[in-house]
């Protein structure tokens, strides 16, 4: 593996340690893309990162140069201009935008200020997930440092969410900033046009941004060099799992999963049988242990079935029962539909019923046909991604691995005690009992 | 409490429109009435010009906060994907037995409240076990003695 010559764009200078404070960042070139964006203008900045072909890095992959080009000019513009940051990091295996608050906060409040630039935002927010305490203290720590230096021209409110995986969804955190149940918006129209307080918004994910100064700093032409097509730059992947050495990893897109788990990671945990890879946190569909050498690209992963999402990677030994981890995913995503729209909220219920029963040995084979059929109800029918992500994720597993579905309805399951997640409990079996601090709610 | 009150207006004052100040005002005000008390959601809902109702509805949403009284410790264990595969479940077995209580429940003596908690996003190190919001990681089943024994004491 070419160790040293990898590029290390997101988390540059961080590599011995953290640039929490302003002076550490400083010296490794912080905040020069931010003077050399005010000196080349909005219009000029904003075509460096369309060069870059720059991807959103929360999951869906949209361009940010194309997103951004599709907010009205302030001529244009009645109402303020909002710039929104997702770091409402809550898609189960995914933890890079936490990395990159903790190790490298100046850099995203850099690129915040040269976003804004770009978009003439009035006003910018980050919604930071409730549970990420010290992360919001690390942030609110250096912007305090940057404001005092002077280095922020457009106010930043850090708002910090309250607990619920939908508010990642950008019109449900729109909501939420607006102060209501985090709820998905109909789209169109986009934020874009009507966003934050029905005004002109862009949203974007903690990495994305975080990666606009070195685009600035080296040059949209020579950020998209790096990489692969369609998928430039470098990516933070989050591996977890049955894995050695766990963490983020930051490599260019285009290195294979085998780079990733055997060269950076270590391999398997206990040198154990690979059996399955999540290439993009639990609502992309399970890749075969047989995908291994395929590339972490945006298309590559797309044309294997499964999506590269945020790029967080869990690891699955030969010990993991896949009817109780799809149990385990299908449990999450009915836990936190928000209950807008019919498809998911009953379908998530749905999906995870049948799971249940098929994990209890309780099912009949023809129940493994409805699982396939209640998917295919809640595909492409719910106002936003999270129901699909249910759906897709769960017939990843039965299409995999239809034999230990089979094998569970038949006889029980063959792992038993042995499996790695025997006996893992979820907050739904809670709320099913009656949980402390909450409302009755099934 | 006239105090609560102005915090929330200065609150507030950060956003273009004052609802937007909800969510960190209910945070204020669970953390002075330790759950959303109705008095709690009273009081939020006149800083902000809403009514209780509302703010009821609002807080329902969100997992973290309360409608009704919880330990004065709050021990929430991932369980989710990344956690599960390395043995979470073992190390919510280990509070349960520890704190004498199933995941869900709060001690008898009002100290602790144990939950399993969807990802919290540090899963490269798992077991991933937030105290009072504070995380641990990772966190194996024999270190959990001596983690309820340290909130024992205080």
């Amino acid at each position: 593996m070419a160790k040293a010559k990898r590029p290390v764009l997101v988390l540059a200078g961080a590599e011995q340690g953290d640039l929490r404070a302003l002076e550490d960042y400083r010296k490794v070139g912080g905040y020069a893309s931010l003077e050399q964006a005010r000196t080349m203008g909005p219009g000029a900045a904003l075509e460096e990162i369309e060069k870059a072909s720059l991807r959103g890095r929360g999951g869906a992959g949209f361009p940010m140069g194309q997103k951004a080009s599709f907010l009205p000019s302030p001529e244009q513009a009645h109402d303020p201009i909002y710039l929104v940051v997702n770091a409402d990091e809550s898609e189960p295996g995914a933890f890079k935008d936490r990395e990159i608050i903790d190790r490298v906060p100046h850099r995203l409040i850099e690129g915040i200020q040269i976003s804004a630039l770009v978009i003439h935002a009035d006003r910018c927010f980050v919604y930071i997930r409730g549970e990420y305490l010290r992360e919001y203290e690390i942030l609110m720590a250096a912007l305090a440092e940057a404001e005092g230096a002077g280095l922020v021209s457009v106010p930043i409110v850090v708002h910090r969410g309250a607990g619920a995986y939908i508010c990642g969804e950008e019109t449900a955190l729109l909501e939420s900033l607006e102060g209501k149940r985090g709820q998905p918006r109909s789209k169109p129209p986009y934020p874009a046009h009507v966003g934050l307080y029905d005004s002109p918004t862009l949203i974007n994910n903690v990495e994305t941004i975080a990666t606009v100064p070195k685009i600035i700093e080296i040059g949209g032409d020579a950020y998209s060099r790096i990489g692969v097509k369609d998928s430039t730059g470098t990516r933070l992947f989050s591996l977890s799992g049955d894995v050695v050495r766990g963490g983020n990893y930051e490599l260019p897109h285009g290195a294979s999963f085998r780079e990733l788990i055997e060269g950076c990671g270590g391999g398997v945990a206990g040198g154990r049988k690979l059996k399955g890879i999540i290439p993009g946190g639990s609502s992309s569909p399970v890749l075969p242990a047989d995908q291994i050498d395929l590339s972490m690209d945006f298309d590559s992963v797309q044309k294997a079935g499964s999506f590269l999402g945020s790029a967080s990677v869990i690891v699955i030994d030969e010990r993991a029962c896949m009817v109780q981890l799809a149990l385990r995913i299908g449990q999450f995503y009915m836990n936190e539909s928000c209950g807008k729209c019919t498809p998911c909220r009953e379908g998530t219920r749905w999906i995870e019923l049948i799971l249940r029963k098929i994990e209890e040995g309780r099912a009949r084979v023809a129940e493994l046909d409805l699982l396939s059929d209640v998917c295919d109800r809640v595909l492409g029918k719910c106002l936003c991604a999270l129901g699909d992500s249910d759906a897709m994720a769960v017939a990843s597993y039965v299409k995999h691995f239809r034999a230990e579905f089979e094998a569970h309805i038949e006889h029980g399951c063959p792992f038993g005690e042995a499996s790695s997640l025997a006996g893992v409990r979820s907050p739904v079996d809670e709320i099913y009992r009656g949980r402390v601090g909450q409302e009755a709610a099934l | 409490m006239a105090e609560l009150r102005t915090e929330i207006r200065e609150l507030a004052d950060r956003y273009p429109e004052r609802k937007s100040a909800l969510l960190p005002a209910l945070r204020l005000a669970q953390e002075r009435y330790g759950h959303l008390t109705p008095d709690a959601l009273r009081e939020v809902a006149s800083a902000l010009g809403t009514t209780p109702a509302y703010c009821r509805g609002i807080a329902s949403f969100y997992d973290m906060f309360h409608l009704a009284p919880v330990g004065e410790h709050i021990i929430d264990v991932c369980t989710n994907a990344s956690c599960a595969l390395v043995g979470a479940a073992q190390v919510l077995e280990a509070f349960e037995r520890e704190l004498g209580i199933t995941a869900g429940e709060t001690t008898p003596d009002g100290s602790v409240t144990l939950r399993s908690a969807e990802c919290l996003g540090g899963c490269g190190c798992g077991t991933v076990v937030s105290i009072d919001e504070r995380y641990r990681q990772p966190v194996k089943p024999e270190d959990v003695p001596a983690i309820v024994e340290e909130l024992r004491r205080g």
